[in-house]
């Protein structure tokens, strides 16, 4: 099983990618929304691709309350 | 559809509704592509029954109250309708909210049980202030097997054999009690009898009215008042059906759309946005010679409609787009924030209308709604039968605060008689917000005289709520402002919270000030966060047990620095 930093690694990855955004311009700590610059459904599209990625399901409530990357990694880790 | 002049609480009206449509579905709920419930009327009323038993075993009596924490499904539905039969108070609390913030309102409302899903429990049980539940009976719903949860009873266990005996409310009683914010110094707890409730069913329904094959979307939160109404009531009382999803990723929507042929939402305008973004995209990758075609047929639809929606004939004209919307929508309801002209004008535009409309939780749901005769897109239509409304003090250009008075208007703020006189003046709700009336009686909003904002997804939010991230800042004082408050204008839409530092002598606004502010910032919810931050020079004025003078300090403000000197963060 990957580790958390692994995941987190992967997660910035796939997010600089998927809203094309330099992926160095991108910490665990960040602010997502604000980061990308992204709304609530944005979001919500993000963890569809993260789903696909990881080969998990992802209820929307996991993103409740969540804004920065290293608190989605540990959401994805415990479901991995 | 009901005659709800007959009844005296939703309840009986719910109840009869039951008896109605035994066969018709009522509820359908969707988890991405698996459906997982589907009920009947009569199906309704057999997963009802047993929870009403249990509750009339607990000792739930008349006039009890019982809050819901849940995201939108049926069991929503079904514990609220059981709520009522037995005669209760319902408390449809935002599931949005913070663990702590939950435990504040069920100790504000006095609620004796409450009905949650397990994930939000299991926050809340976690929460540093659970040991102040004052709520008796918990009821959570989808727990794990085998999971401890903390005294709590599985709703699904939760049932007695036996018919229930229904209880019978008046139509001045309490049905609900709806916050309408105010999560921090002060709960603003809308207290809606049942006669607000079916008043506004019964205008609303004027209007739109809904019949048995209907299959209305729920996507707003069911304890958002659009949803309780549009979602919940609306649909009951006529014998439509309700679909649920319990996940809202937009694939997810549009596919609904599509699988179960919805003839009506209910959306916010950021969802609406979204959809016009989407729909945008797609005309852009058309090859040009279909784009023209496109526009051509947009334009001929334009022209057809330019008096009054025609549906069936939008819908051969351009079938493409009906059909990614399932080919029997019929309409968008739009509300809870302001919704931009252009985006209504789009989907007007493709034979899509969209009632806009106005409302506040005090008003119980909506105030003024676009009745389509003619659409426009300008105005947040005329006021529903049996509402008056007003413009108080209007200025030269007509503008003023809106006021006003209906049976749907709430009796009054729970345990807040000083709120509630401020707000409600001899018999006028005063809404703090801005209109006019133009020349065919329809109200144009221009923003608002109250120090609140409300977000693209419908939330309002109260300055002095989120206050408290800021507590311990190191400045001399700070006050949380919405920015229209403090430089007024006529206009809605790019609503900003701002945050007033006052800072001590010799102290500069340096990065380390801001790296902190934005660091606390970052703890509120992503909706609720200061978009900007102004330094002021002067002391706050205060009273003598020294709260902030909100008003006096906005007012020196807005003539003494000007909207160019905020900060962003």
């Amino acid at each position: 099983m990957p580790t958390t930093d692994h995941t987190l690694d992967q997660i910035l990855d796939l997010a600089a990618t998927h809203f094309r955004v330099p992926r160095e311009k991108l910490s665990a700590d960040d602010d997502f929304f604000k980061t990308l610059g992204i709304d609530s459904l944005q979001a919500l599209d993000l963890l569809t691709r993260l789903e696909h990625h990881f080969g998990i399901e992802l209820p929307d409530y996991e993103l409740q309350g969540v804004s920065d990357f290293r608190t989605l990694a540990n959401r994805i880790q415990a479901r991995l | 559809m009901l005659d709800l002049r007959q009844y005296a609480s939703l309840g009986a009206a719910l109840k009869d509704a039951l008896e109605r449509w035994p066969n018709e579905t009522c509820l359908i709920e969707a988890d991405r592509e698996r459906e997982k419930v589907r009920l009947t009327y009569s199906d309704f009323k057999e997963m009802a029954r047993p929870l009403c038993r249990a509750l009339e075993d607990a000792d739930f009596k008349a006039g009890d109250r019982a809050a819901i924490i849940m995201t939108n499904q049926s069991k929503w539905l079904i514990s609220a309708y059981s709520i009522f039969f037995c005669g209760g108070v319902l408390i449809p609390l935002d599931y949005k909210l913070t663990a702590a913030e939950h435990l504040q309102l069920l100790a504000h409302s006095k609620s004796r049980f409450l009905v949650v899903e397990y994930y939000l429990w299991r926050a809340i049980t976690q929460s540093p202030e659970f040991a102040k539940l004052t709520v008796e009976i918990v009821l959570v719903t989808e727990a794990p097997a085998g999971e401890d949860l903390r005294g709590a009873y599985r709703w699904e266990e939760f049932k007695r054999k036996g018919d229930p005996q229904f209880v019978a409310r008046q139509r001045e009683d309490m049905a609900c009690i709806v916050y309408s914010s105010g999560t921090g110094g002060r709960p603003k707890g809308c207290v809606l009898t049942h006669d607000s409730y079916l008043e506004q069913c019964a205008s609303l329904t004027a209007w739109y009215p809904f019949w048995p094959g209907v299959r209305y979307l729920s996507i707003l939160p069911t304890n958002h008042a659009i949803d309780f109404m549009v979602g919940f009531i609306g649909p009951f009382i006529c014998g439509a059906c309700v679909v649920h999803l319990r996940t809202l990723r937009p694939e997810f929507v549009r596919d609904a759309f599509v699988r179960y042929r919805i003839t009506y939402v209910s959306l916010v305008p950021m969802v609406l946005k979204n959809l016009e973004r989407g729909l945008r995209a797609k005309f852009d990758e058309l090859k040009p010679h279909e784009r023209w075609m496109l526009d051509r047929l947009i334009g001929l639809n334009k022209l057809l409609t330019r008096g009054r929606p025609r549906v069936e004939v939008s819908r051969r004209l351009l079938p493409q787009v009906h059909k990614a919307f399932g080919g029997e929508l019929r309409a968008l309801i739009v509300g809870g924030a302001f919704t931009d002209p252009s985006t209504l004008q789009f989907f007007y535009d493709l034979g899509i209308p969209v009632a806009c409309g106005y409302g506040l939780t005090e008003a119980c749901t909506a105030v003024t709604l676009n009745d389509l005769k003619p659409f426009r897109a300008d105005t947040v239509g005329k006021p529903l039968p049996g509402t008056e409304v007003r413009v108080l003090h209007p200025d030269g250009d007509g503008i003023g605060e809106v006021a006003v008075r209906s049976r749907a208007v709430m009796s009054h703020y729970l345990d807040d008689p000083e709120q509630t006189a401020q707000t409600i003046v001899e018999g006028w709700l005063l809404t703090g917000d801005l209109g006019r009336f133009e020349g065919h009686g329809h109200l144009q909003l221009f923003g608002r005289k109250k120090n609140m904002i409300v977000t693209e997804g419908g939330k309002n939010i109260y300055p002095e709520d989120i206050e408290a991230v800021f507590d311990g800042l190191p400045v001399k004082e700070y006050c949380v402002f919405a920015a229209n408050y403090l430089w007024p204008q006529k206009t809605l839409g790019n609503e900003m919270l701002m945050l007033v530092v006052r800072l001590e002598q010799n102290q500069q606004f340096d990065d380390r000030l801001r790296e902190e502010i934005v660091a606390r910032n970052r703890r509120l919810a992503d909706f609720k966060r200061v978009g900007g931050c102004l330094v002021w020079e002067g002391d706050f004025p205060r009273t003598t047990s020294l709260k902030i003078k909100r008003g006096e300090l906005a007012e020196e403000i807005g003539a003494g620095a000007a909207r160019a000197a905020v900060i962003g963060i």
